[in-house]
């Protein structure tokens, strides 16, 4: 018991000064950071990157054992032709990314200082092919999207994350509202999303154990087992949104975006092991 | 104020149900409760009500709205929000105190 309250104290501390009163990214990083190695000390850094199986023994074997098979290799295998595939005019995706799209996740989502808004890389992807006069892609229930970001993710392996954000009021305000977002609490069950991913981060709802809210960003898409099918991260936002009965906004809604600019930055250092699998 | 049942038993029984119901109080998601299966392990587990308890009153707010006396309290503000009627609330209460 005792334990348990030392371990909260950074947290208020956090929750005090990291909403009020504003601290700066950085500081922020390193309060999160913190926490997660006080809460899990067994944990290598690294091994945030796989959510739940990085704090719970019981289900790696399993996992490991399913991603000897991965059940995303045929998205991986679409994706990657989609992405190659020129549109109707003859360009290809490759023509709208840095290093031709190829190992470029680790960089989304970034600020946009000419848009004043947060990039992340499916939304980049739509813009592509809208630029190409072509339709976007539907941002849930797998799908084309969920494949190519596969492909692109997949490209990526191994490379860490770094995202910067820029001394810009607008890049720090995106960032305070996804900041904002994670730790109000929402909906008529009345939680949080820190108040599961962190602070009770380890614990068991029902059968469930809440994943560290730190490294999330690293491996989506990812295809659940219960769904059958690929999920994208703001699929999977609004996934837990419905859960604790709060309205979910749209896919790549502002409030996303800006959620997902907050996640990732918290998950700087971290490499990128997308796509993945879970139950 | 609290409800007078019919039949004292029947009561328990609705309680009961309510309290390990999914859609109603699934309070088996976060404590562990005699009979009950899959629980979580992130509230205190309920046992020894009564004594711990004394004022049914109190069993009755921490239900209703968990958030006046822990403003971070974990725990769904059952009453507060809705999720739950005072009726329903007391009738976990009665079977609470056989715990
Ligand atoms: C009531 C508890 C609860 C709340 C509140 C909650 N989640 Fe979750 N979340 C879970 C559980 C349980 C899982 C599945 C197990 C796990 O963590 O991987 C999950 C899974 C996730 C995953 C997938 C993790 C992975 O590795 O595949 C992400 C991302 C996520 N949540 C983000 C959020 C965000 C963002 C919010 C707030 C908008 C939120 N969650 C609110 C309980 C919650
Ligand atoms: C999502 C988690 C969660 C759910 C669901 C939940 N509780 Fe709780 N409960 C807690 C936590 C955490 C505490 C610790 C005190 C606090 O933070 O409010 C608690 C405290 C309590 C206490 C006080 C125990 C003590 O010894 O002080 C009682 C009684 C209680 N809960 C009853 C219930 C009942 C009845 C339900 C269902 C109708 C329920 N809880 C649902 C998380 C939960």
């Amino acid at each position: 018991m005792k334990m348990k309250k030392f371990l909260i104290i950074p947290f208020i501390v956090l929750l005090i000064f990291g909403i009020e009163a504003k601290t700066s990214p950085e500081e922020d990083l390193t309060d999160f950071r913190n926490h997660f190695k006080e809460l899990f000390p067994n944990t290598p850094f690294s091994d945030f990157a796989n959510g739940v199986y990085s704090i719970d023994k019981s289900s790696r074997e399993q996992w490991e054992s399913i991603e000897d098979f991965p059940p995303y290799e045929i998205n991986i295998e679409n994706g990657e032709e989609l992405f190659n595939e020129p549109f109707k005019n003859g360009n290809k995706y490759a023509s709208c990314f840095e290093n031709g799209g190829i190992g470029i996740r680790q960089n989304y989502p970034y600020f946009d200082e000419n848009k004043n808004k947060i990039i992340t890389l499916e939304l980049a992807i739509n813009n592509c092919r809208k630029k190409n006069n072509e339709k976007p892609l539907n941002y849930y229930k797998g799908g084309d999207m969920a494949d190519i970001s596969a492909y692109m993710a997949y490209t990526s392996r191994g490379n860490i994350i770094n995202i910067e954000i820029p001394n810009n009021m607008e890049a720090l305000d995106a960032y305070e509202a996804g900041k904002r977002l994670y730790f109000t609490k929402k909906g008529q069950l009345n939680f949080s999303c820190a108040d599961c991913h962190v602070w009770k981060s380890g614990t068991k709802l029902r059968a469930d154990i809440t994943s560290p809210g730190i490294g999330h960003p690293t491996h989506f898409p990812v295809y659940r087992s219960v769904a059958g099918r690929l999920v994208t991260l703001h699929e999977r936002y609004a996934g837990c949104l419905n859960r604790i009965r709060a309205k979910p906004y749209k896919g790549q809604s502002a409030e996303y975006r800006n959620l997902e600019y907050f996640m990732t930055f918290m998950s700087n250092g971290l490499e990128i092991n997308g796509p993945g699998s879970r139950k | 104020m609290f409800y007078v049942p019919s039949s004292y038993s029947d009561v328990i029984d609705e309680g009961k149900k309510l309290t390990f119901e999914r859609k109603k109080g699934n309070c088996l998601a976060c404590h562990m409760i005699e009979d009950g299966e899959l629980a979580g392990n992130n509230g205190p587990p309920l046992i020894a009500m009564k004594a711990r308890f004394p004022n049914k009153q109190d069993l009755f707010n921490q239900i209703w709205d968990a958030t006046e006396k822990n403003p971070n309290s974990f725990m769904p503000p059952f009453g507060k929000h809705g999720i739950l009627t005072k009726k329903e609330i007391n009738k976990i209460v009665e079977y609470l105190y056989t715990l």
